[in-house]
C-alpha cells in the first residue's frame, strides 16, 4: 500500500487504486455496449458472412436484410401496435394513479389506512399469479386477441400510486385545497385545475416507467394475442426468430429495430429517467 | 328522494374508486379464479372437474418442478450476488469526485435495463449460436478454439448466460440506487474516516457498507421476489420446453408451458400458487437472516 492512500481523495492522485478503478469501469462499459454493437454490425451482414467469420465493422447488406424481413413481417405494424398499447395504457394508468394517490393523500376517510395497506400488499404479489384467470376473464369478456386485453390490466399499478402519494404529501399543501373550496370549486375541479399541474412532475416520472413496463411486457401478449397483425414488438421479435430460422442477419436486424427506439428515447431523456429512479429512494 | 350530503372526507372514495374497480376485475378476480382452478382438472374444452388437492399432491412429487425451482434459484442468485456487488462497488467508485465521465458511465450501465428482455434473450441466443454465433467466430478467429462449440447443449453454461444477461440488465439500476444512498451518507463521516487514516477500501467496508445496509436489504428482497419470476429470457433462450433438457426451465416458464402449451389449466394454476408460496417462504427466510444479523 502506498502513501497515496492516506491522502484525502479531494487531492487528485494517480494511485494504483485509480488505475484499477478506471479499468474496472471501462471493462463494464464495454460489456454493456458490445452486445448491442455486435447486434447492429451483424444486422448489416449477409447470413453466409455471419456464419463463416467474425465481423467487426458494418457491411452493406442492411437494405437487403430489411427487404427480406419486410416480405414476411411488418415491423412498422409491430412498432405501431406497441406504441398504441403502451401510450393508451400509460395515459390511463397515470390518470388513475394520480387521482387514487390524491384521494389517499388528501381525504381521511375511514377505510383510508386499510385500503392503502391492501394496495401496498398487492405490490408483493407475483405478477404472473393470476395469469390463468386473466386468460379466462378475457375469454369470457370476448377480449382475447384485442389491444384492450393488454391495456386494461396495465392501468392498475400500485407502485405508481405509492410514489405519487409520497410526492403529493411532500409538495401539495392542504391549504391550496381549502382555498379552492373557498373559491367555490368542486373537489374534482380542485384536483384537475390546482393539484394536477403541481403534481405533474411525479406523474411524468411514473409515466416513463409505466410506459417502459408495458412496452417490454412479454408474457401477457404471449398468452392473450393470436393474430400476428396485432402483435406488439417483443412478441413479433420472438416470432421472427422462428420464422427466419437460419437467416441470422434478418433476425439481428429485427432485434435492432426493437432496440433502436429505446436507444433514441434514452439518448434524449436519460437525465430525466436516471433522476426519476432515485426520487423514491432518497425520500424512502 | 332526499339527497344526503356526503361528508368531505368520504369524497375520497370517489377518487380511489376507479382504481379499486379495475383492481377487483383485472387483478383480484383472476387471482381467486386461478386459486379455484388449482383444485380442478381442466383442458379448456370439456367441463372442469373438481379434483381436490390432487394437483398439489402431484406438484410435490413433480421432478420437473423441482428442476425448475433449482434452476430459478441458481440463475437468480448468481445474478443477484453480482448485481449487488457491482452496484455497491461502482456506486462507491462513482462517488469519488475525481473520477471522470461519471454521468455518462451511469447512463451506459443503466441502458440495458430499458431494453426488452426478449430482445436481449434472442440476441444472446444468436451470439452463442453453434455455427454462426459471433462468440464462436471470435474465439476461432483468435485461434482459441479449433471448431465451433455447441454451447446450447450445455445446460449449466446456458444458465450462466441467463444469469449474465440478468446481471447486465440490473446492475446499472443498483448503481443508481446505491449512488443516491451513498450521497445520503454525511460527507463528514467519510472525511472523519479519512483523517483517521482509513484507506478507500476500509472506507468502503467499514463506513459505506454498514450505512448502506438497509437500502441493500430492501433492494435484494425486491430482487429475490423478481428473480423467482424469471420467464422472458428463459423462453427466448430455451423455448417453452426449457432446452436443453429442462436446463433453462424456470418456475413461471413451467407454469406457462403447462397451462398454455399443454392446456392443463388446473395443474398450471397449482404451479402458480406453488410459486407464490415459495416466494413468500424465500422472502421470510431472507428477512429472518438479515434482521437477526441486524440485531446483533
Amino acid at each position: 500500500m502506498s502513501k497515496d492512500d492516506f491522502r484525502p481523495s479531494t487531492v487528485r492522485s494517480r494511485s494504483g487504486w485509480d488505475v484499477l478503478g478506471y479499468l474496472f469501469l471501462a471493462v463494464l462499459a464495454v460489456l454493456c455496449v458490445l452486445p448491442f454493437y455486435m447486434m447492429f454490425v451483424n444486422a448489416t451482414h449477409e447470413n453466409a458472412v455471419i456464419n463463416s467469420s467474425f465481423q467487426v465493422l458494418p457491411g452493406k447488406y442492411l437494405a437487403r436484410n430489411y427487404r427480406n424481413m419486410a416480405s414476411m413481417i411488418s415491423v412498422g405494424r409491430g412498432l405501431m401496435n406497441s406504441a398504441l398499447i403502451s401510450v393508451t395504457a400509460t395515459l390511463g394508468a397515470v390518470y388513475i394513479s394520480g387521482i387514487t394517490a390524491y384521494g389517499f393523500a388528501m381525504y381521511k376517510f375511514r377505510l383510508n389506512g386499510l385500503l392503502f395497506w391492501v394496495l401496498l400488499a398487492t405490490m408483493m404479489l407475483p405478477a404472473q399469479l393470476g395469469i390463468v384467470g386473466v386468460f379466462q376473464l378475457m375469454n369470457s369478456l370476448k377480449l382475447l386477441d384485442s389491444y384492450l386485453s393488454l391495456i386494461l390490466p396495465a392501468m392498475v399499478n400500485a407502485s405508481a400510486v405509492f410514489f405519487i402519494r409520497q410526492y403529493i404529501e411532500a409538495y401539495f399543501p392542504e391549504s391550496l385545497m381549502e382555498s379552492g373550496r373557498i373559491d367555490g370549486c368542486g373537489d374534482f375541479m380542485i384536483y384537475h385545475r390546482i393539484a394536477l399541474p403541481i403534481i405533474s412532475p411525479a406523474l411524468a416520472t411514473q409515466a416513463i416507467f409505466l410506459f417502459v413496463g408495458t412496452w417490454n411486457n412479454f408474457i401477457n401478449p404471449l398468452v392473450l394475442m393470436f393474430s400476428q397483425s396485432k402483435f406488439p414488438m417483443p412478441l413479433l421479435v420472438q416470432q421472427m426468430s422462428g420464422t427466419f430460422n437460419r437467416d441470422m442477419g434478418v433476425i439481428y436486424l429485427g432485434i435492432s429495430i426493437s432496440v433502436l427506439p429505446i436507444l433514441v428515447a434514452f439518448a434524449f431523456l436519460s437525465r430525466w429517467i436516471l433522476g426519476g429512479l432515485t426520487v423514491g429512494a432518497v425520500k424512502g | 328522494m332526499h339527497k344526503r350530503r356526503i361528508s368531505p372526507a368520504n369524497k375520497g372514495y370517489f377518487f380511489i374508486a376507479p382504481y379499486f374497480v379495475l383492481f377487483l376485475v383485472f387483478c383480484l378476480y383472476p387471482i381467486l379464479y386461478t386459486l379455484r382452478m388449482s383444485f380442478m382438472s381442466w383442458d379448456g374444452l370439456s367441463d372442469p372437474v373438481f379434483v381436490g388437492l390432487r394437483n398439489y399432491q402431484r406438484l410435490l412429487g413433480d421432478h420437473v418442478f423441482r428442476i425448475a425451482i433449482f434452476n430459478t434459484v441458481k440463475i437468480s442468485l448468481v445474478a443477484i450476488v453480482f448485481q449487488m456487488a457491482c452496484g455497491i462497488g461502482l456506486a462507491f467508485l462513482l462517488n469519488q469526485p475525481h473520477i471522470r465521465l461519471r454521468g455518462q458511465l451511469k447512463a451506459i450501465y443503466y441502458f440495458p435495463n430499458l431494453v426488452t428482455a426478449v430482445s436481449l434473450g434472442i440476441l444472446f441466443s444468436l451470439l452463442f449460436d453453434w455455427q454462426g454465433g459471433s462468440v464462436n467466430r471470435l474465439l476461432m478467429a483468435l485461434k482459441l478454439i479449433g471448431a465451433p462449440v455447441n454451447w446450447k447443449l450445455n445446460a449449466g453454461f446456458m444458465q450462466n448466460v441467463i444469469s449474465f444477461i440478468l446481471w447486465l440488465q440490473y446492475f446499472g439500476y443498483y448503481v443508481i440506487i446505491f449512488t443516491a444512498g451513498i450521497k445520503g451518507i454525511e460527507n463528514d463521516v467519510l472525511e472523519a474516516a479519512q483523517i483517521d487514516g482509513a484507506n478507500r477500501f476500509q472506507q468502503l467496508v467499514r463506513v459505506v457498507l454498514p450505512l448502506l445496509k438497509p437500502i441493500v436489504i430492501y433492494a435484494s428482497i425486491v430482487a429475490i421476489i423478481g428473480g423467482m419470476q424469471i420467464f422472458d429470457l428463459n423462453y427466448a433462450i430455451g423455448t417453452a420446453m426449457g432446452d436443453p433438457n429442462y436446463g433453462t426451465m424456470s418456475m413461471v416458464l413451467y407454469m406457462y408451458t403447462t397451462s398454455f402449451v399443454n392446456y392443463n389449466y388446473g395443474y398450471g394454476a397449482a404451479i402458480s400458487y406453488g410459486l407464490f408460496l415459495l416466494i413468500v417462504l424465500f422472502s421470510v427466510i431472507y428477512l429472518r437472516m438479515t434482521v437477526k444479523k441486524e440485531a446483533r
